[in-house]
C-alpha cells in the first residue's frame, strides 16, 4: 500500500492540512495516510509526500481543492504536476541542511516507537547506559554543546555540576516555553519527533542521578502538548520510562506541566517557581538551580533543543558533534526563518553561516518582493540588524560582538515598509506587559520607555528624549535581574543606531 | 464551548484530583478554567483551603498569569498574534481591522456576548503568519478578507 504523508504539525494544520488529508483519504482509499511532523519547509505547507520506489516525492503547498487534480495527474506514482517539487531530499532548502537534532522530524510517524527505533532512536540511551553516568556527562562536555535556550551555557558543565551536587532527589526540567517570536523549533520537535525529547531527558536523568523529569510546555502549543503526553504514555507502556528504563536498572519518568501565558516563565528560575505553583517571579542567583533548583533540589534545566541534541551526541560521539561549527559554537543550530520571507521554515545547519546567506539565499528574500530593511535575531530581546551587517556569521560570539544575540535561533525579516520607531516602542511595550515586576528599571522603566519613544515619534523635545531613552536603557541594562529587563534595550538601541532616520535622527543612512 | 455553571461540589471534585500533587496550583487552575470557563471568585477560598495556601497567594497566582480569566469570555474567542514575525507580515493591520469591526479593545467582549478579542504573543506559526487562533483552531497566512469572513462567521448567532 502506498504511503502518503500529510503533516500534523501546527504550521500545516493552520493552513489546511486536515482538509487535505481528508480529501486524499476520500480520493485514494487504498493508500495509507501518515500524519508526520513537518520537514520545516513551511512555505510549502501543507506539503504532501508520496512514497515511491525511488524515494519520497513532495507536492506543495497543497489545498484540499487541488487534490482531485493531483490524483488525476498521477500523484500516487509521484507524477509531474505544477505543485510537484520533485524528490523531497533534493529540494535545495533541505539538501543544504545538516540535520542532526531534526534528523527524523518530518520523516517518521511521530507516535510510532517502532519508527523511532528504526531511524536510530534509543541508540543514544543504549550507549549512555553502556558507558555509565560519568562518561555520559563527559561525552556531552566534549561535544561542545551549548544551551539552545539563549544563554549558550555549556550543557555538559551544567550536568557535571548536578551530577556532583549532594542530594537524594534531583530533577531534570525541560524548558519548552518557547516564548520568542520567530521561533518554533521546540514546537516542531515536540510535534514531529517527541521520543527524541523523552530520550534526551532520560539520558540527562541517568547522567546526573535524577529520576524525575518535568517537561514545561507553553499553553499556546495545544498540539505539542497532546503529542508529548501521548508519546510519554507510549514510552511508559513500552518500558522506556518507569522504574527500570529499558531494562537498564535506572529509573526515570516525566510529568508534563503547562504554562499559563507568561513570557517570563521561560526564564529558568521563574519556570521553577511556576512548576512549584507560584507566580512566575525570577529568583536571584546564587543559588544556581544546579545546586538548589526545583523544590530546593539540584536541578538540570535545559532548553528542549539542548536535550533533543543529546541522543545523537551519545550515539555518534562527542567528536562527531563538535566537528561541526565555528570557534566556540560547536555542532548545529536549528535556525528558524520567519516573518517576511519567501522561504520561511526551519533550517538546521552548522554554526558559521552568515546572516546574509540565511536571509537572501536560503530564505529567498522577502515574500512581499520589497527590499529587506531590518532583521531581528534572537526574539523580542534580540537586536535589529540592517543589511550592512549581513556578513555576521551565525555564532554566539560573533553576534555578541555586534551588540546582538542569537538567542533561540529565530530570525524575523522585515521589508522596507517597517517603521523602526514602532518596533522599538513595541519592544518596550512587550517588556512592560511581561515584566515579572521584581525590578523597578524593568517594571517602570519599560512603561517610561514607551512614553519617551512616543514623544520622540511626535518630535516633542526630540534631542532631549533621545538622550533620555539612552539613559533609561542603561539603567535597565544595569538594574535588571534577568534578561527581560536587561536585554530589552538591545532591540531599542539597535533600532535607533541603525535606523536613526525613523527617529528623526539626521545624518544616518539606511542600513 | 460549553462550560459548566459554577458549583462548589463540582469544584471540590476537581480539587480532590490534585491533592497530594507537588506544585498542584497551576494544573488545578487550568482544570477549573476548562470546566467553568474562568476562575470563579468563589473557587479561590476553596482552593486556598485545600492546598493550605492563603487566599492572597491563590489570587496572586490567578492574576499573574495572562491565561487565567476572572470573568467568562464570549461564546467565541478570537486570538490574534501581536508578536514581531506576524507584525512583519501585516499583523498590526489585521489587529486594527479586528478591533474596528468588533469595536473592541484587546480583552473586550462584544455586547451581545458573541466574541472576545484577545492578543496572543506568538503561536509558533511565525513562518506562515499572520497567525490567529479561532476557538482553539489555528489559522495561518491570514489576510484582511479572510479575517472579515471569520469575524462575520463568529458574529452570526
Ligand atoms: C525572559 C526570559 C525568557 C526566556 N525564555 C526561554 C524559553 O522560552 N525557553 C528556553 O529554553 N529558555 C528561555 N530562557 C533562558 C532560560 O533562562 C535558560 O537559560 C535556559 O532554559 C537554560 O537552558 P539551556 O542552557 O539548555 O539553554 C529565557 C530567559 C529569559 C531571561
Ligand atoms: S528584569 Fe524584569 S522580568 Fe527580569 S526579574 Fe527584573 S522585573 Fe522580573
Ligand atoms: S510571531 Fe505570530 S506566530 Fe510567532
Amino acid at each position: 500500500m502506498t504511503r502518503i504523508f500529510v503533516p500534523c504539525d501546527a504550521s500545516a494544520l493552520a493552513v489546511g492540512a486536515d482538509a487535505v488529508a481528508a480529501a486524499l483519504a476520500k480520493a485514494l482509499p487504498e493508500a495509507t495516510i501518515i500524519r508526520n511532523g513537518s520537514r520545516g519547509l513551511t512555505w510549502l505547507e501543507p506539503m504532501v509526500e508520496i512514497e515511491t520506489p525511488a524515494g519520497r516525492v513532495a507536492y506543495g503547498p497543497v489545498a484540499a481543492s487541488d487534490v482531485p487534480g493531483l490524483v488525476d495527474a498521477g500523484l500516487i506514482d509521484g507524477a509531474a504536476h505544477p505543485l510537484c517539487r520533485g524528490p523531497t531530499e533534493e529540494i535545495p532548502f533541505l539538501k543544504r541542511q545538516t540535520r542532526l537534532t531534526f534528523a527524523r522530524c518530518g520523516i517518521v510517524d511521530p507516535l510510532s516507537l517502532a519508527d523511532y527505533c528504526a531511524h536510530g532512536g534509543y541508540r543514544g540511551l543504549e550507549r549512555a547506559v553502556g558507558i555509565g553516568p560519568d562518561e555520559t556527562v563527559e561525552a556531552v562536555v566534549h561535544s561542545g554543546l551549548r544551551g539552545r535556550g539563549g544563554a549558550g551555557f555549556p550543557t555538559g558543565i551544567k550536568w557535571r555540576t548536578v551530577r556532583q551536587a549532594e542530594g537524594q532527589t534531583k530533577y531534570i526540567v525541560c524548558n519548552a516555553d518557547e516564548g520568542d517570536s520567530g521561533t518554533f523549533a521546540d514546537r516542531m520537535i515536540m510535534e514531529g519527533d517527541p521520543f527524541v525529547v523523552i530520550e534526551g531527558m532520560t539520558i540527562a536523568g541517568i547522567a546526573t542521578g535524577a529520576t524525575q523529569g518535568y517537561l514545561y510546555i507553553r499553553s499556546e502549543y495545544p498540539h505539542a502538548i497532546a503529542t508529548m503526553k501521548a508519546a510519554i504514555a507510549i514510552a511508559r507502556v513500552a518500558g522506556y520510562l518507569g522504574p527500570d528504563v529499558a531494562g537498564s536498572g535506572f529509573a526515570f519518568d516525566i510529568a508534563v506541566r503547562i504554562g499559563a501565558g507568561a513570557y517570563v516563565c521561560g526564564e529558568e528560575t521563574a519556570l521553577l517557581e511556576s512548576i512549584e505553583g507560584r507566580r512566575g517571579t525570577v529568583r536571584a542567583k546564587p543559588p544556581l538551580p544546579a545546586h538548589k533548583g526545583l523544590f530546593g533540589c539540584p536541578t538540570v534545566i535545559n532548553n528542549i533543543i539542548s536535550l533533543a541534541s543529546v541522543p545523537v551526541i551519545l550515539d555518534k560521539g562527542g567528536d562527531f558533534y563538535r566537528d561541526f561549527g565555528l570557534g566556540r559554537s560547536r555542532g548545529t543550530m536549528p535556525i528558524q526563518l520567519a516573518g517576511n520571507l519567501r522561504h520561511g521554515g526551519l533550517f538546521e545547519v552548522a554554526f558559521g553561516i552568515t546572516l546574509g546567506a540565511l536571509v537572501e539565499e536560503i530564505g529567498g528574500g522577502t515574500i512581499s518582493g520589497r527590499p529587506v530593511r531590518a532583521v531581528q535575531v534572537g526574539g523580542p530581546l534580540g537586536a535589529y540588524f540592517p543589511p550592512s551587517l549581513f556578513d555576521t556569521p551565525f555564532d554566539y560570539e560573533a553576534f555578541a560582538a555586534r551588540d546582538g544575540l542569537i538567542g533561540h535561533g529565530g530570525i524575523v525579516v522585515f521589508d522596507d515598509t517597517v517603521d523602526m520607531a514602532h518596533q522599538a516602542r513595541f519592544a518596550m511595550e512587550f517588556c512592560a506587559i511581561e515584566s515579572c515586576g521584581k525590578c523597578t528599571p524593568c517594571r517602570i522603566g519599560s512603561t517610561r520607555g514607551v512614553e519617551v519613544i512616543d514623544r520622540i515619534r511626535r518630535n516633542q523635545d526630540r534631542d532631549k528624549n533621545l538622550a533620555l531613552i539612552d539613559e533609561l536603557c542603561t539603567t535597565m541594562k544595569l538594574g535588571s535581574l534577568c534578561a527581560l529587563g536587561g536585554f530589552t534595550p538591545y532591540p531599542v538601541q539597535s533600532a535607533i543606531r541603525h535606523f536613526g532616520e525613523d527617529f528623526g535622527v539626521a545624518g544616518q543612512g539606511r542600513g | 464551548m460549553g462550560f459548566q455553571t459554577w458549583s462548589a461540589e463540582a469544584a471540590a471534585t476537581i480539587i480532590a484530583g490534585h491533592l497530594g500533587e507537588r506544585g498542584a496550583l497551576l494544573p488545578l487552575l487550568h482544570d477549573l478554567q476548562s470546566a467553568f470557563g474562568h476562575i470563579p471568585e468563589a473557587a479561590i477560598p476553596q482552593v486556598a483551603l485545600a492546598l493550605n495556601l492563603s487566599r492572597a497567594e491563590v489570587h496572586g497566582v490567578v492574576t499573574f498569569y495572562h491565561d487565567f480569566r476572572e470573568a467568562p469570555h464570549g461564546r467565541h474567542v478570537l486570538k490574534l498574534c501581536r508578536a514581531e514575525a506576524c507584525q512583519a507580515m501585516g499583523g498590526e493591520r489585521l489587529a486594527g481591522l479586528a478591533r474596528d469591526r468588533l469595536d473592541l479593545d484587546w480583552g473586550g467582549t462584544t455586547p451581545d456576548g458573541a466574541v472576545t478579542l484577545e492578543p496572543i504573543f506568538c503561536l509558533g506559526l511565525c513562518a506562515c503568519g499572520p497567525a490567529a487562533m479561532v476557538d482553539g483552531e489555528l489559522v495561518g497566512r491570514l489576510d484582511p478578507a479572510r479575517l472579515d469572513g471569520i469575524i462575520a462567521g463568529l458574529r452570526t448567532p
